[in-house]
């Protein structure tokens, strides 16, 4: 049977791991930055990264992924809920850029 | 009473007395404040994307990564600081619980140093919540907005470090506050992982 202290360092091997994964893609994050792309490709990349981020941040460091599934559930379906209906004015966005036809 | 009654009565008792999640009060208390703060960042990032993405001069400021690199290499390091603490801490390792929370708040304070050293040359360049040199005005009010927050955020989990940490060496807190401050913590980490992108990388001066 593994001891306290046993059972503490495999965690950290894992912790470690989900670490560096992080860093790396924080990393592709000022790689992207660099690329000599078109700003909407370089925002849908680096929140593409980012969400990946979240998702593995969440999931281990918060470890929401060993809590029960109702609650995951519940945290995922409301987050991603609101997170969506908060998108709702981006049209009126590319409105101001391109004027017409309701600015004029 | 009737059968009716009797059924409502059962089902009210299940709603009411039973834990949500089976979660312990803290945690879920928590989590609550997370999903609410999220929708705060969530509101002003998306208010910031409206706002560049429909404003023709949007300013490009930042002539060098190096400072957002390292603040986002000390912020990610202090995550996992801080789950060495909770780990050490739920192992029953007191000193080394203690040990690594310290570590973690004063990554904390370096990443606020750093971020207040940057905010200074902004506005030594001419920044203000107003007007900045470089194009639109909108640009500061939007940019102090959301790392001015982020940084509350930042500060406010330092404050709550060193008590929880005091305190946890004092045996007043033990080992499941360790692990609702972590959570805080991770999430003010997490919300950094969509600043930088968004404010910062993307109004890189090329």
């Amino acid at each position: 049977m593994a001891t306290a202290e046993e059972h503490k360092n495999n965690g950290i091997g894992k912790d470690v791991a989900i670490y560096v994964c992080l860093l790396a893609l924080a990393g592709l994050q000022f790689v992207i930055a660099y690329q000599h792309i078109d700003a909407s490709q370089m925002f849908s990349r680096m929140l593409a990264v980012a969400f990946v981020e979240a998702v593995l941040a969440a999931m281990f460091f918060m470890h929401l992924w060993s809590e029960k599934r109702g609650f995951l559930l519940f945290v995922a379906i409301f987050s991603i809920f609101v997170l969506l209906t908060l998108q709702y004015g981006w049209t009126d966005s590319f409105r101001m850029v391109s004027g017409a036809p309701f600015s004029k | 009473m009737s059968q009716a009654d009797l059924t409502m009565e059962a089902q009210t008792t299940d709603l009411t007395i039973g834990p949500a999640f089976s979660f312990p009060t803290k945690k879920l208390a928590i989590w609550l404040f997370i999903i609410a703060d999220t929708m705060t960042f969530a509101a002003c990032l998306v208010a910031y994307g409206f706002l560049r993405n429909g404003t023709p001069d949007w300013p490009r400021p930042f002539h060098s990564i190096t400072n957002v690199a390292l603040m986002t290499f000390i912020l990610l390091s202090s995550s996992l600081t801080m789950l060495i603490g909770l780990r050490s801490a739920k192992a029953g390792d007191k000193a080394g619980a203690f040990r690594w929370t310290m570590i973690t708040a004063a990554l904390g304070i370096v990443f606020a140093l750093l971020h207040v050293r940057e905010w200074l040359a902004l506005i030594n360049e001419g920044m203000t919540l107003f007007k900045n040199p470089w194009g639109t005005g909108l640009f500061g009010a939007s940019f102090f907005s959301i790392t001015g927050l982020h940084l509350t955020h930042v500060t406010c989990g330092v404050i709550a470090l060193l008590v929880v940490g005091v305190r946890y060496q004092g045996g007043r807190y033990n080992a499941d506050d360790i692990e609702i401050l972590g959570l805080y913590w991770h999430f003010v980490d997490l919300v950094w992982m969509f600043v930088v992108p968004l404010v910062y990388l993307l109004n890189l001066a090329h």
